[in-house]
């Protein structure tokens, strides 16, 4: 069992003192969908986890001996880090798709670059919920179908069977490689600078 | 969700936090990076002390979370206080150029040019 305090100069490499911009990417999908795997895949550390509580009647609780007789949702996730100048540093989370998790969205990842959402072909619906969600948060967003060596689906077929819209990006991965993983998170990168290119041209 | 063998007892928490369950009004981002900015001394609450050892270089929020065993929720009211009292300071995240939603796009070329190095 852990103590209440591990020690902090556990194996993990510090960032260097000029680091001062913390970014954020969310990666998003169900259970087993390779979230970890993903972040670990990238990631200069090992992933590391942890976790955030809060009430649903949460507003204006000032005591905690109050919150044993509301409903608490706790929600634990793994994240890494990528360390991409000697300013800026980028945080891949990986989050539960799950109805729960999306109570903690705006006090986690408000501010997050985008998402990546993460899908198993062979089980499609459990993505549903989590586009419909990234939607409605406005949070942009690219699919990508990790490959677990199932049948082979066409893009239009994953496409159709997600009702997902020309104007997301879906590509291919394999979230063990590390160069695949990349290739995700660069691919989402250019849809965002894509989507802020066009906003700049409304100006 | 929740780990076998996490503390989780409400009361702990509570000690922990003076009885305190809500940070101030502006919250500390997940990836704010926060600086120590002294030494932990004798008699310092000891999550305070930790987090001075912790954040001897930027550590983001999320880590000390993480590093602590302890749910972000508190660590922030933890970081809260040593801000209030100088002891550490806050690297702010600097995501979007103005309101909206979308990032600025300087700061997507840097983070393009970074992953294209990986």
């Amino acid at each position: 069992m852990d103590s209440a305090i591990s020690d902090p100069a556990r194996s993990r490499p510090p960032l260097q003192s000029t680091a001062d911009n913390g970014l954020k990417i969310v990666i998003v999908g169900g259970f087993g969908v390779g979230k970890t795997t993903m972040v670990r895949s990238v990631s200069d550390i090992r992933p590391l986890n942890t976790e955030e509580t809060m009430t649903r009647a949460g507003e204006g609780v000032d005591d905690l001996t109050q919150v044993r007789d509301k409903t608490t949702t706790t929600i634990a996730f793994d994240f890494g880090r990528i360390s991409l100048n000697q300013q800026t540093v980028l945080y891949l989370f990986g989050a539960p798709g799950q109805e729960r998790f999306w109570f903690l969205w705006d006090r986690l990842f408000t501010g997050t670059l985008g998402a990546v959402v993460l899908v198993d072909t062979r089980r499609l619906a459990d993505s549903w919920y989590a586009i419909d969600r990234l939607e409605q948060h406005g949070t942009p967003f690219i699919v990508a179908r990790n490959d677990f060596g199932g049948p082979f689906h066409t893009a239009e077929a994953v496409r159709d069977a997600l009702d997902l819209p020309e104007s997301v990006p879906l590509v291919d991965c394999d979230a063990r490689s590390r160069a695949s993983s990349r290739d995700v998170l660069i691919a989402l990168v250019n849809h965002l600078y894509a989507l802020a290119a066009a906003r700049e041209n409304l100006r | 969700m929740s780990r076998p063998g996490r503390d989780e007892d409400p009361d702990r928490l509570y000690t922990v936090t003076g009885g305190r369950s809500r940070a101030g009004s502006d919250e500390l981002d997940l990836v704010t990076l926060i600086v120590s900015e002294s030494e932990p001394v004798p008699g310092m609450q000891s999550e305070h002390a930790a987090i001075l050892r912790i954040c001897r270089n930027p550590t983001a929020v999320v880590e000390v979370a993480s590093d602590m065993n302890l749910p972000v929720s508190i660590v922030r009211i933890l970081l809260d206080d040593l801000l209030a009292a100088g002891r550490v300071t806050a690297r702010h995240p600097r995501t979007s150029a103005a309101a909206d939603q979308l990032p600025d796009p300087e700061i997507l070329k840097q983070v393009l040019v970074g992953l294209r190095n990986l």
